[in-house]
């Protein structure tokens, strides 16, 4: 039944992450089990500082777990024994963003192919010039990141990202930042890219309406040590319109969405949690 | 030019020419001791003069030879510096166990004036020039090593995290991420370098030269040739200023991306 | 390996009181980092005594490390080190002292107004340039004893960075600061005291702590050329006489001098700024 050239199934089977073990123990995930397919768009929300970034870099490679496994297309990319490598096969967009600022956009776009010595550099770079004129960004290919405001730099590095053919797209929470204008415009480009290229993404957020908006999936996170606390299949039609927003489906998901999170915030709260920016 | 820009510019030009007419003034009229000192208009005299008192003035060749021995040598010392500064300081703060073996003794010798050295670097090297070149080495070499491996400490986590999952080797986020993002740092501790290394030579060169602005100047005031101690004294904030303008101006063009 | 057995913090029973994640530095780590730097002490001091025992170019006619401990020892009996100690730090002290006083002020002014910075910036550039030794011999002409002349070059030495780093703080403090005291009614009097001058406190510590490097620096050359006591002249002295081993406890002094006065310095400065961040 699964065709074989499906890629981008990712599986996360108990995993947990504690900091200093043998010393005060803090445990920043517990028990995380959740299996997207190919393809997927899954969206985690959850209250700050529960987790949901610590379990992006297990699944990135830049943190071992402790315990569980993280299983991409059926091979055991992390364990407790073995922790994963970062690679392009899970690329990452930040929160904070993190275009080399020394580098041109075109140059950042074309460091992936570079680097892994997939092309050559001319090359890479007439094929980073091409991925930016398809999404319209070829005016800005000669310009470093400082010009550019922070949309069009979320742009860029996702671009960046995709240029690899990732089987899985990592993103932390990457519009935190901008505002409610330039959010809603970067909505309507990762949904326009996600359908073109339909990789599996991973994708952390605050915003409830941006989570349910994008995904096919919103996981509700529990507050520190994370864990699934409830999971809502958004079953809202593709391609999705702006129209959506208002739908009564739109509302009621999120309804349940921000009544989970609700929940999990006030625990966090109570137990003296702080934003942890 | 906007009327801010005029009324600073001409600020400074007051400010520049009333000290200079005080410090006529205080001679001229010999307040206090101010008398000892050379007046100046008696010091550019002599500076532009073709025929000057004392020998030395921008028209007599052993003005331009001390400044070629000073600058020679800074220049030697300065790229000694970074050569060897540079890559030890990008090893210190790239990799933890380099670090551990060498940060503590680095910081035992750190203290120690480079001027503190001038007997021991005679001793070590024999002929005066490597002495010198030694003491404006040393001083120019802890600034480099210092600044640039706090430049590679300090950069963000996130670009090096970008860059391995981007498919980086180790090796790779070296030289594409470190060594660009330290850059800025790096240029710092240059130009800190070389404040340092003027700073050295001048007193390598009052102890222990023969040539050279430092020597210079102490020779006009064994000579008691007051108005030549302050013409060297220019001329070398001059150099000094010119030499930093140029790393200043490097780094610049190399880091055209910064946004200014 | 399951995560049931891993306990969250005790806070969980207490609702309310903020968990507190102390980490533990691991032991191993602290220690064996300790280990490597001692052994690159040790390697370097085994390099120093083999090497010029081995005659090695550079090396062949400097003193070893037991000669220099044996120096030492001698010379730590001697009251004349002690004097020629407490010389140097006075010199020292009084130099920087006069540096902060005459420049802080200074630099607080011309951070504060525009006008004043104007007119006493282009001055100050040109002749921030001037290595502090080439104003010696100026020095020697222009004052009385040859005591005054080596603290105004010290004094010079950190004149110049104080001024800078405090001219840097004040024009780098957030105008919002500023704006907040006047639209609560502040008068200038109190916004200078309350707001510029607290702002501006780290980097003139950051000044302090780097003149006062600056200074020990210029204080052994000055003390060189035109001293009769002191550490710096003591170490010529040694070098001149002919004991070579004492150059090197000179050094080593006077190295240890300077980093205990910037320690001192940091010290005042954690107290006199409770609010900064620990680094």
């Amino acid at each position: 039944m699964a065709v074989a050239l499906a890629r981008g199934a990712l599986s996360l089977r108990g995993v947990g992450k504690v900091y200093d073990p043998g010393g005060l123990n803090v445990a920043a995930v517990e028990d995380w089990t959740l299996d997207i397919a190919p393809g997927e768009f899954v969206a985690v929300v959850g209250p700050s500082g529960c987790g949901k970034t610590t379990l992006l870099n297990g699944i990135a490679g830049f943190d071992p777990i402790s315990a569980g496994e993280i299983v991409l297309d059926g091979e055991t990319i992390a364990s407790a024994r073995r922790p994963a490598l970062p690679g392009a096969d899970r690329v990452v967009v930040f929160q904070n963003g993190a275009l080399f600022p020394w580098k041109t956009v075109l140059d950042n776009v074309a460091y992936g192919p570079i680097v892994q010595r997939l092309k050559p550099r001319g090359q890479a770079r007439e094929a980073a010039l091409a991925l930016l004129e398809r999404v319209g960004l070829s005016d800005v290919a000669d310009a470093y990141p400082a010009a550019l405001s922070s949309g069009v730099q979320r742009r860029v590095e996702i671009v960046r990202a995709l240029i690899n053919d990732p089987r899985v797209l990592l993103l932390d929470e990457p519009f935190r930042a901008l505002d409610a204008l330039s959010k809603s415009v970067m909505h309507e480009q990762v949904l326009e890219l996600y359908d073109a290229t339909h990789k599996t993404v991973f994708f952390i957020t605050h915003d409830l309406d941006e989570a349910i908006f994008l995904a096919d999936r919103v996981v509700v996170s529990t507050t520190r040590p994370a864990r699934v606390k409830q999971v809502l299949r958004v079953d809202l039609p593709r391609p999705r319109s702006r129209a959506l927003i208002a739908s009564e489906a739109f509302v009621d998901l999120k309804r349940r969405v921000a009544g989970a999170v609700h929940e999990e915030a006030q625990r966090a709260f109570a137990l003296g949690e702080r934003e942890l920016a | 030019m906007k009327p801010a820009r005029i009324q600073s510019v001409s600020l400074g030009a007051l400010g520049f020419c009333g000290f200079v007419a005080a410090w006529w003034l205080l001679v001229h009229f010999e307040v206090w001791r101010f008398a000892k000192l050379p007046d100046p208009l008696s010091v550019v005299r002599e500076w532009t003069s073709r025929n000057p008192q004392y020998g030395v003035s921008l028209f007599t060749p052993v003005y331009y030879q001390d400044i070629w021995a000073s600058t020679v040598r800074v220049l030697i010392a300065f790229v000694l510096a970074t050569v060897l500064g540079v890559p030890l300081g990008i090893l210190l703060g790239w990799n933890r166990t380099a670090r551990e073996f060498l940060f503590p003794l680095l910081e035992l010798i750190r203290p120690i004036p480079p001027l503190a050295w001038v007997p021991l670097a005679i001793l070590m090297l024999s002929g005066q020039q490597s002495a010198m070149i030694f003491l404006t080495w040393i001083a120019a070499f802890f600034a480099t090593v210092l600044n640039t491996m706090l430049g590679v400490t300090s950069i963000d986590e996130s670009y090096l995290r970008a860059a391995y999952s981007l498919g980086a080797r180790k090796t790779d986020a070296l030289w594409t991420v470190i060594v660009p993002g330290a850059l800025p740092y790096v240029f710092t501790g240059l130009q800190i370098g070389m404040g340092v290394a003027w700073f050295s030579l001048v007193a390598g060169e009052m102890i222990a030269g023969e040539t050279g602005l430092g020597y210079l100047i102490l020779n006009s005031y064994v000579q008691l040739q007051t108005a030549t101690i302050v013409i060297g004294m220019v001329t070398l904030g001059f150099v000094g200023f010119l030499s930093s303008a140029i790393i200043r101006w490097a780094g610049r063009r190399l880091m055209a991306w910064q946004s200014h | 390996m399951t995560t049931e057995a891993v306990r969250r913090g005790s806070s969980a029973a207490r609702p309310g009181v903020l968990p507190v994640v102390r980490r533990r530095l691991p032991s191993n780590r602290l220690i064996i980092a300790g280990l490597r730097g001692a052994a690159g002490i040790v390697a370097f001091l085994l390099v120093w005594q083999v090497g010029v025992a081995l005659h090695l170019p550079v090396l062949a006619k400097i003193p070893t490390p037991l000669d220099v401990a044996a120096a030492a020892r001698q010379l730590l009996l001697e009251p004349k080190y002690y004097v020629d100690a407490l010389v140097s730090f006075e010199r020292v002290g009084a130099g920087f002292l006069i540096a902060q006083l005459l420049g802080i002020p200074l630099g607080l002014l011309m951070g504060w107004k525009l006008a004043f910075r104007s007119l006493t910036f282009p001055v100050f550039e040109v002749l921030r340039p001037i290595p502090p030794l080439a104003w010696v011999p100026l020095a020697i002409v222009f004052w009385p004893t040859p005591e005054s002349s080596i603290t105004f070059v010290i004094f010079l030495g950190a004149f110049f960075t104080v001024v800078i780093n405090t001219l840097a703080g004040v024009r780098a403090l957030d105008e919002r600061y500023v704006r907040a005291a006047i639209s609560l009614g502040a008068t200038p009097a109190t916004v200078f005291r309350c707001i510029i001058l607290p702002g501006a406190l780290p980097s003139i510590f950051t000044g302090m702590t780097v003149g006062m490097g600056i200074t020990w620096s210029v204080l052994v050359a000055a003390e060189i050329i035109a001293g009769r006591n002191g550490l710096g002249y003591m170490t010529w002295e040694a070098y001149v006489g002919g004991a070579f081993p004492t150059i090197i406890v000179g050094m080593i002094s006077i190295g240890l001098a300077g980093y205990a006065s910037s320690a001192v310095v940091r010290i005042v400065a954690a107290r006199a700024m409770p609010w900064a961040k620990r680094f």
